[in-house]
């Protein structure tokens, strides 16, 4: 019989050993899955995770590509840690990056022929508010009504996918598209476009301000008051109203901060890689981004390197895609997979497993 | 305008089916004490997988089965992750309906297209078509009239039996209920696997009887519906039933209107039911009163059984 | 009595992980004895309680029910055997009513309206009536134990277990409970009675065994023995007295007049025009049973919940609508009751706990940026100043034991130098050698001149700290009275004395008492 002893402490060394155990078990359980779909799992794994970085030929293509998925899933998990930590689930960071994408596009476009420097600036500031707006709405529910955001954030991402196909093809359509969906191409316009800063590195205004965000957040948590008060409101709630922490406040904070950086991602996307609103130019980043957030262990460094490994996953399913004919989903279940394994092996940092045996008295 | 009442609500019932069976089983998970988020990736699983064992077997009633077996079978995972080794529960039904969608996806490439068998009814033609009364009692498919039963049968069993009374303690205080000698784990394991079955049917009846059809995520958000559902229902069956019906009738209603061509914009129409349930979670939750007490007061609390 | 005892322990022995919570206990009780057991907190009554009623199965040793060998794995089996328990901590489920609560503790409950009838019969047979129908989040404590019972005596048990009964209970109540469980001893049930209140057992028992630290150290009939003397064995020491040399009183420091609250969660309890004055240097003594407002007028005092401002004022200063930071600041620090996820945070270190309340006064965070050297300095101030046991600052707060969690929260709160300290259950649950420190920390801090309000279910601890006394019942605070003049019946008529207990024989109690 199994048996769960609780730890006196957490132990830090598994706390740090987990995502590693994680990824290991993932790449044994997601081997399994590609040797059922008739692939060799061994080929399989070494073009998801091996190729992309090191192979001869095709690593020059694929390794910028690496900070560009990377740059919006650390963007938008940072933001959604420190909700997590607090206890404030923001599931709809789908649809604050959506709305971000929007507002900024819209600002932009509104502006067209224009080539003044303001505009990307604008853009900018514009791209975040949509992201914050957004993530109020549940904000303000939950704090004056009292109702839970995690659906609340969710449902609203499905309305923001029909706001989105709204402006695809109405209000954002490039009005010399020849009646094609889809707005003007942001990343060919000077004024508007998010262009790669380093050539041949993938790094983008977006990269660079998830590397800020990685900072703030680890000087935040670590030595601020506000990032002490977060810790304490997801461990200990009754603990924090008694440490005068206003939880209304904190609720505010968490979504609006996710919300806004959430929409960042959305607009450097939208102006730079994506290039375009269309239907679909969202591909999911606000719901991996949970994924990286747990499996950085809600820690900023552990996000950056998770984030990093995730966007690993995903250039290495398309290239496994091209070369295996691995089906694209594959890849979306492969990180599903790799958040259970994470959760289940999470249970070592804070209980010891024990073997007893049935005892006679 | 040209909506006809009668095959509105025809269209209505069907149409919160999969919504209403969805919803009933995570009403008793919940009334356990578990927040199982994973519906969704629950439901397009048993979309999926009902509709590959339908195609391929030709045989509606096993491609049923087969969306509840997976349908507890990914509860399972949950279950195991939550009850056993204490993984938070919103992660690890966010994991859910994450790799449920992925999964799902996989399984159903090529699938697109295909033609499931069709379902018989289980009332003989001519009772439907009495005038009014006929379709909307008589009309529907044999899984509809199971939501319904189930409903009742859930209803009866929590309010008038012993096993629904330990369902209610083990959701109101664990650690009583284990102090009581009460096998906290496994209840919740049974329950948790019970509303894996009725989410996996709600999918397989969406994908083999009201859509006919698999398609990537084609229930759009239906588990999270459900969530909401039963947060609506007070966790009362009944009202589970009322509510499902009243999302249906949106649902459906928006449809109509869309094709009646009427003067709203298509986006917004198909933001309503959406963005109503949005409306009725914040009513829900701001009433204070004793009737907002219907919420099992361990929900969402690990157990872990010390002694 | 001799002939086959009911219940027969035997040299048994269970161990835990860093612990050995039984060792080599044996003992006996007769059929229709009232046994005691006695101990202070963590000598291993509950542990051995727990596997008598079959929760926890024993390393090793032995135990026989009626002569035949008794070893329940499970508490349905120790039910269907013939013991039944009513634990300290009730098991108990707020949203239910009476009737399904005792159908839930039943092997075969009856049909709800049969049990309903039943309940009614039983519970007004022993003198101590229950409406089934009722939510039992709507019961008072001393209510809900009736409910324990009631579910017990039902299953006709032939060995009742007691766990500390009566710390929810008032004098009155515990009269009439004593009462009930002598006609049950009459009519041949045992009952296995666990308590550290020595008049009691005193009063109540025919025998008694004395547990320390695990082990059985000593046997007695508590009518021959004197308090003492039990005291010392179970102690295993002679304490010293908590004692301040005056009890000058100074100005009135805090005051709280027409104090009303709505109580924030359904099943609270509202307060009602609670009324105090309290003076520097003194300690002023809030008895009551739990569930009678304490939290709640804690969590008034903290600033947790907020009034108008001059419900409470502080030097003449209103601070009724300040919060729990503006309060610190102007010198009114609190202890919860909750230790652990009220008052300290289970999951982070002693550090971060001390930050969580010191942060203002002790000036631990410029500019929003938190000073750690100095914050893990004042950790160590008070680990090292108040004797709390632990391996470090940086241990979690979870790791401690009970005692020298106390002490570290009252500590850093001492060690802040408050003008007014509330604290509430400062010694539940801590061994009696940290009862008795925490106890003189306290009477040194009024000696300072600060003004200590101390809310208690431990009247003894009251009677022996506090300059003045009152009750808290049902929300409403009693007149304050001086602790010199009280006797015990003068405090139970102020806890607010029975609720609708009536007694089987008015005449026979007085004759008996």
């Amino acid at each position: 019989m199994l048996r769960l002893e609780k730890r006196p402490s957490p132990s830090k060394g598994w706390i740090a050993a987990t995502p590693v155990l994680a990824v290991v078990l993932t790449m044994i359980a997601g081997g399994l899955m590609f040797a059922v779909l008739g692939k060799n799992p061994f080929e399989a794994i070494r073009i998801i995770f091996w190729d992309p970085l090191f192979h001869e030929s095709f690593a020059a293509y694929s390794r910028p590509q690496l900070l560009v998925k990377a740059g919006p899933l650390i963007l938008i998990a940072i933001g959604l840690s420190l909700g997590f930590r607090a206890g404030v689930w923001n599931i709809g960071a789908e649809g604050q990056y959506i709305m971000g994408a929007i507002a900024g596009a819209s600002f932009g476009l509104a502006f067209y022929p224009s080539e003044s420097p303001l505009i990307f600036p604008g853009m900018i500031i514009a791209g975040a508010f949509g992201g914050w707006a957004w993530s109020m709405i549940p904000a303000i529910l939950k704090t004056r009504f009292r109702t839970n955001e995690i659906l609340v954030s969710l449902l609203l991402v499905y309305v923001a996918e029909k706001i989105l196909a709204s402006a695809a093809v109405g209000f954002l359509r490039n009005p010399e598209g020849s009646g094609f969906p889809g707005s003007r191409n942001l990343s060919r316009i000077e004024s508007m476009n998010n262009p790669e800063l380093i050539p041949g590195t993938g790094m983008h205004w977006g990269v660079v301000l998830a590397f800020i965000a990685v900072i703030a957040a680890y000087v935040l948590l670590n030595k601020h008051l506000l990032g002490y008060q977060i810790k304490l409101a997801g461990q200990a709630p009754r603990a924090a109203r008694f440490a005068g922490v206003n939880p209304n406040r904190l609720i505010v904070l968490c979504l609006g901060v996710s919300g806004a950086l959430a929409g960042l991602a959305g607009l450097f996307e939208v102006s730079g890689p994506a290039g375009q609103i269309s239907i679909d130019f969202n591909v999911g980043y606000g719901f991996t981004a949970i994924i990286v957030a747990f499996l950085g262990r809600l820690h900023p460094i552990g996000i950056l390197l998770a984030g990093l490994l995730m966007a690993l996953t995903y250039i290495g399913g398309e290239l496994a895609q091209l070369m295996l004919q691995i089906p694209a989903p594959a890849i979306q279940a492969f990180q599903g997979m790799l958040l259970f394994f994470l959760l289940a092996v999470d249970v070592l940092s804070s209980f010891r497993i024990r073997f007893k045996k049935e005892r006679v008295a | 305008m040209g909506i006809d009442p009668v095959t509105l609500i025809v269209a209505l019932i069907t149409v919160s089916t999969p919504v209403l069976l969805a919803a009933i089983g995570e009403l008793v998970v919940e009334k356990t004490g578990v927040l199982n988020l994973g519906v969704e990736g629950m439901m397009v699983t048993g979309a999926v997988m009902g509709f590959v064992v339908a195609v391929n077997t030709g045989s509606p009633t096993l491609g049923f089965l087969a969306g509840m077996a997976s349908g507890v079978a990914l509860s399972l995972i949950f279950g195991v992750l939550t009850q056993v080794l204490l993984s938070n529960q919103v992660a690890t039904g966010l994991a859910l309906t994450l790799f449920g969608l992925g999964l799902s996806a996989l399984l159903g490439v090529g699938y697109p297209g295909s033609t499931p068998p069709a379902v018989s009814d289980p009332f003989p033609a001519a009772m439907a078509e009495i005038p009014v009364v006929g379709p909307i009692l008589f009309g529907h498919s044999m899984i509809t009239y199971v939501s319904v039963l189930l409903v009742a049968a859930v209803w009866y069993v929590l309010g008038y039996t012993k096993t629904g009374l330990i369902i209610r303690a083990v959701g109101e205080n664990h650690d009583a209920a284990h102090a009581l000698g009460y096998k906290v784990i496994r209840i919740r394991l049974m329950a948790i696997m019970f509303g894996g079955a009725c989410a996996g049917l709600g999918g397989a009846f969406l994908s083999i009887v009201r859509v006919q059809n698999w398609v990537d995520g084609m229930t759009a958000g239906a588990g999270w519906i459900a969530l909401a559902l039963v947060v609506f229902a007070s966790w009362k069956p009944w009202r589970a039933l009322l509510g499902a019906y009243l999302f249906g009738g949106v649902t459906a209603l928006q449809l109509r209107l869309q094709a009646a061509g009427i003067n709203i914009p298509v986006e917004i129409l198909a933001m309503s039911p959406y963005l109503i349930t949005i409306v009725v979670l914040v009513i829900m939750s701001s009433d204070r009163s004793r009737a907002a007490l219907n919420a099992p007061a361990a929900l969402g609390k690990v157990f872990h059984a010390t002694g | 009595m001799t002939g086959t005892p009911l219940l027969s322990i035997n040299n048994v022995t269970k161990a835990y992980p860093g612990v050995v919570a039984n060792s080599d206990v044996s003992f006996q009780i007769q059929p229709g004895e009232i046994h005691a057991l006695l101990g202070e907190n963590g000598a291993g009554k509950s542990t051995l309680v727990k596997m008598i009623y079959g929760l926890v199965r024993p390393d090793s040793g032995s135990m026989t029910f009626l002569g035949a060998p008794f070893a329940p794995p499970e508490p349905r089996v120790a039910r269907s055997t013939g013991v039944a328990m009513v634990f300290q901590h009730f098991s108990l489920f707020e949203a239910l009513n009476v009737a399904e609560n005792i159908a839930l503790g039943m092997e075969n409950p009856p049909p709800q309206r049969d049990l309903a009838m039943r309940i009614r019969e039983v519970s007004e047979a022993y003198g101590l009536p229950l409406d089934p129908d009722r939510l039992v989040g709507d019961l008072s404590a001393g209510e809900r134990q009736r409910v324990e019972i009631i579910r017990c005596l039902l299953q006709d048990p032939k060995l009742l277990i007691m766990d500390e009964p009566t710390s929810v209970l008032t004098p009155q109540e515990v009269e009439i409970l004593f009462h009930t469980l002598r006609k049950l001893a009459a009519e041949g049930t045992s009952i296995l009675y666990i308590s550290h209140k020595l008049e009691e057992i005193r009063t109540l028992c025919d025998e008694a065994t004395i547990l320390r630290l695990g082990k059985v150290v000593g046997k007695c009939t508590p009518r021959d023995t004197s308090a003492s003397e039990m005291a010392e064995l179970m102690v295993g020491k002679s304490l010293a007295t908590p004692a301040r040399d005056n009890a000058d009183l100074g100005e009135v420091i805090l005051k709280v007049s027409g104090l009303s609250v709505e109580p924030s969660n359904p099943f609270g309890t509202p307060l009602r025009h609670i009324g105090i004055e309290l003076c520097a240097g003194e300690v002023l003594g809030i008895g009551g049973v739990a569930g009678n407002g304490q939290d709640e007028l804690l969590a008034a005092l903290s600033g947790e919940v907020t009034t108008a401002p001059g419900t409470v004022t502080l030097n003449k200063v209103p601070i009724g609508d300040k919060g729990p930071n503006d309060r610190r600041d102007m010198g009114i620090l609190c202890a919860p009751e909750e230790r652990l996820g009220h008052a300290a945070a289970p999951d982070m270190s002693l550090v971060e706990n001390a930050l969580l309340t010191a942060r203002q006064r002790k000036g631990l965070a410029k500019r929003g940026f938190v000073n750690w050297g100095a914050t893990r300095g004042y950790a160590e101030a008070v680990i090292a100043d108040f004797d709390v046991r632990t391996p470090g600052p940086d241990n979690a707060a979870r790791s401690l034991s009970g005692g020298n969690l106390q002490k570290f929260v009252i500590g850093r709160e001492i060690l802040q130098d408050p003008q007014i300290l509330v604290v509430n259950q400062p010694t539940w649950g801590v061994d009696a050698s940290a009862a008795a420190d925490i106890r003189q920390a306290i009477l040194n801090l009024a000696q300072k001149g600060a003004g200590v309000i101390v809310i208690s279910q431990d009247l003894d601890e009251l009677l022996e700290i506090s300059d003045n006394f009152a009750a808290l019942n049902e929300g409403r605070l009693s007149n304050v009275r001086a602790t010199r003049d009280l006797t015990m019946e003068t405090i139970g008529l102020m806890l607010g004395g029975a609720h609708d207990m009536h007694d089987l024989d008015e005449e026979a109690i007085h004759a008996e008492a």
